[in-house]
């Protein structure tokens, strides 16, 4: 027991008498909070259009003054000719172009339908969608309104209509960070525990102290003890971390209880720290670990759900996604955090992550050979 | 009385290369024994087996009667290894990894201090100090304390000395002496020649086979040939134009001067002086000389050499 505790103290002092390991320690989850939140999102704020009306009549400015006047779009060019127009979309200057064909009022009146063209950029697919659906919500409300204006209005109550309304369980606003707060905490603490306990063992075999750990008496689960215990600790330290920021700074709801939390942090860490182990276990120099852990990393985090849906993947996906250890912990803090799930709630889960971290860590113990 | 170390018929390949051909030999309890060989001789790998890091192809060990395979915890508690590469901690202070050995070997400092003491004083001012940032002196007496402070039975010492400048070398080589007095037995592996006149017995090791086992005395004392040591103002024709004395044994550069063996009884100073004037040298000096280790060596090697060429030759044809 001395042996461990004597263990964590050296990698204590070990990693803050790095000088490069404490910035990232304290400025890692500032800036991955700070900007990564409000830089990766989804939203569109500013969507560029170019109208194109051929018709120039009192609709089609109505529908074109609909666009104005909504918040998201800016009309940054009315030209006469589609060919100018497109001009711009291959400039990347415009998003969408609206074009109103020549006759659009004379056929809304006479043959009581008409068309008009939307053209969208779909270099990124995701918000092309996102155009797309918003442009079509506004032409749809602007028929709305052509229809109350010029149908009488006993006509009117012989229409029917289905309203819909719609409102957002556990996130009303539909507020991104929300959303993406609770992901980008479970990175974090991924990159920290994942990168020191990859680089840690894999350090002490290039610079060749372990051939003089492997010398002594020292027993194999107090090595790795030793070596675990500490980065569990930052990597709890982290998360506590940017719960804070998460809060002073975008008032991230937490419904559950931190003690769920930070129950299911600890398990997930271990599932963690154990693949850091396996890692530097099977390589020989920081960069093959480094490299190794990035390759795991990146699949991991693309199939996370933490910026597409699980649910969307193809079976085969979802199928490889239950070895994703991300994905769980993904689940269970948004489930916790947003929608204040108990333990009870994500027993199912963190009971895989328990199961997944006795596995990956009797793997790596088992790996990790003193005699060569 | 037990031996300290045994070893019986040891081999261990890397692939195809043999790191070590069966080799034997044994090591008494309190003795000081040195492994002389160029690198790649196979000296680390021989540690490393003793240290129960690698494991041997075939042959057996053992170390205070502990097998090196079956009993390797028993014998982790009793050894002492210092890597031939400084193995330390870098970015721990000199206290900092005195202590986390001492600790993980189940004991403090306090307790052991009497034997690292002599050591440990000299490298004590500087306690504070990162290990990284220590001559190269400092750390061997660091890396040699680190070894020390469970009390073993047996030390290890691979090259403590390689890269660590003369002053240094030599306080090493009292320490080792003084140690051998508490009665530990050391085995300790060194390129320099020198040094092995300073151990009890030394093994001559080279590509993986011991060529001669003996005191450092013995090994003079067997020295078949007689021993000039000649000077003269061009080292590099010297050493060309005694290669045709037709009583040469053997030349080799020693520093400034050239080592010209020869058959005992055959040829005189005198008569050397005259050949070397002849060839048109000036400034010789020749003078009598008695073999070192390294003298010893470079004939055994060259007698070695001779041999493998003898059979590789009968191979071929």
């Amino acid at each position: 027991m001395r042996t461990i505790f004597y263990i964590i103290q050296k990698e204590f002092i070990q990693v803050f008498r790095n000088k490069r390991m404490l910035p990232i320690i304290f400025v890692l989850p500032i800036i991955q909070l700070l900007i990564l939140v409000n830089a990766a999102t989804f939203e569109m704020k500013q969507i560029n259009m170019a109208v194109v009306d051929l018709d120039l009549s009192g609709s089609s400015r109505q529908l074109t003054s609909k666009f104005q006047g909504s918040p998201f779009y800016r009309i940054i060019s009315a030209p006469f000719s589609y060919d100018v127009a497109m001009e711009l979309m291959q400039r990347g200057d415009v998003d969408v172009i609206m074009q109103i064909p020549y006759g659009f009022e004379k056929d809304l009146i006479k043959e009581k339908r008409t068309q008009v063209q939307l053209i969208v950029n779909a270099i990124n697919g995701a918000s092309a969608g996102l155009i797309n659906a918003y442009s079509t919500n506004i032409i749809l409300d602007f028929n709305r309104e052509v229809l109350i204006e010029w149908l009488n209005p006993a006509e009117m109550g012989g229409i029917r209509r289905i309203v819909t309304e719609t409102s957002y369980w556990y996130n009303p606003r539909l507020n991104y960070t929300t959303y993406m707060v609770p992901g980008i905490l479970v990175l974090l603490v991924t990159i920290i525990a994942l990168l020191l306990s990859g680089m840690n063992i894999v350090r002490e075999k290039e610079i060749g102290t372990i051939e003089q750990i492997n010398v002594t008496p020292i027993r194999k689960i107090e090595f790795i003890a030793g070596k675990l215990i500490p980065f569990w600790i930052i990597a709890l330290f982290e998360l506590a971390f940017g719960l804070v920021i998460g809060k002073l700074f975008f008032n991230i709801p937490i419904e559950g209880s931190l003690w769920v939390i930070f129950l299911s942090a600890g398990v997930y860490l271990f599932v963690i720290l154990g693949f850091g182990l396996l890692i530097s276990t099977m390589t020989n120099t920081q960069q093959q670990s480094m490299l190794v852990s990035f390759f795991f990393m990146v699949v991991f985090i693309l199939m996370s759900g933490l910026f597409t849906a699980i649910e969307s993947m193809p079976v085969w996906a979802q199928r490889v996604d239950l070895l994703n250890p991300i994905a769980y912990f993904i689940k269970i803090m948004r489930m916790v955090m947003l929608k204040g799930s108990s333990f009870a709630d994500i027993s199912n889960l963190f009971y895989a992550l328990v199961l997944y971290a006795v596995s990956i860590i009797s793997l790596a113990i088992w790996r990790y050979r003193k005699v060569a | 009385m037990k031996n300290a170390v045994d070893v019986q018929n040891l081999s261990k390949n890397y692939g195809d290369t043999e790191a070590l051909k069966e080799i034997s030999f044994s090591v008494g309890k309190g003795e000081l024994f040195g492994f002389i060989g160029p690198d790649g001789a196979g000296k680390t790998t021989l540690f490393r087996i003793l240290a129960t890091l690698l494991l041997a192809d075939s042959g057996a060990a053992t170390v205070e009667g502990y097998e090196v395979v079956k009993d390797y915890k028993k014998i982790r508690q009793i050894i002492g290894y210092m890597p031939g590469r400084f193995s330390l901690y870098q970015d721990l202070t000199v206290e900092e990894n005195l202590r986390f050995f001492a600790t993980i070997f189940g004991t403090t400092i306090e307790e052991n201090y009497e034997l690292i003491k002599e050591i440990y004083s000299q490298i004590e001012p500087f306690k504070t100090r990162k290990a990284g940032q220590l001559s190269g002196g400092m750390k061997q007496k660091l890396a040699l304390s680190c070894a020390l402070i469970h009390k073993p039975e047996v030390l290890f010492l691979d090259e403590p000395t390689t890269g660590v400048d003369a002053v240094s070398r030599q306080e090493f080589w009292e320490m080792l002496k003084r140690l051998k007095t508490m009665g530990i037995t050391i085995v300790v592996s060194t390129p320099y020649m020198d040094e092995a006149a300073l151990c009890d017995r030394v093994a001559l090791i080279q590509d993986g086979s011991i060529m001669q086992i003996s005191t450092p005395y013995e090994v003079v004392e067997a020295y078949p040939m007689g021993l000039f040591s000649v000077t003269s103002t061009d080292i590099y024709q010297l050493l060309h134009d005694l290669q045709k004395l037709p009583q040469a044994h053997s030349v080799f550069a020693f520093g400034q001067a050239a080592h010209l063996s020869y058959k005992k009884e055959n040829v005189t100073a005198s008569e050397v002086i005259r050949f070397l004037k002849e060839t048109g040298h000036e400034d010789v000096h020749v003078e009598e000389i008695k073999p070192t280790i390294e003298d010893c060596f470079m004939e055994l090697m060259q007698g070695s050499e001779q041999a493998n060429e003898r059979t590789s030759g009968r191979a071929d044809k």
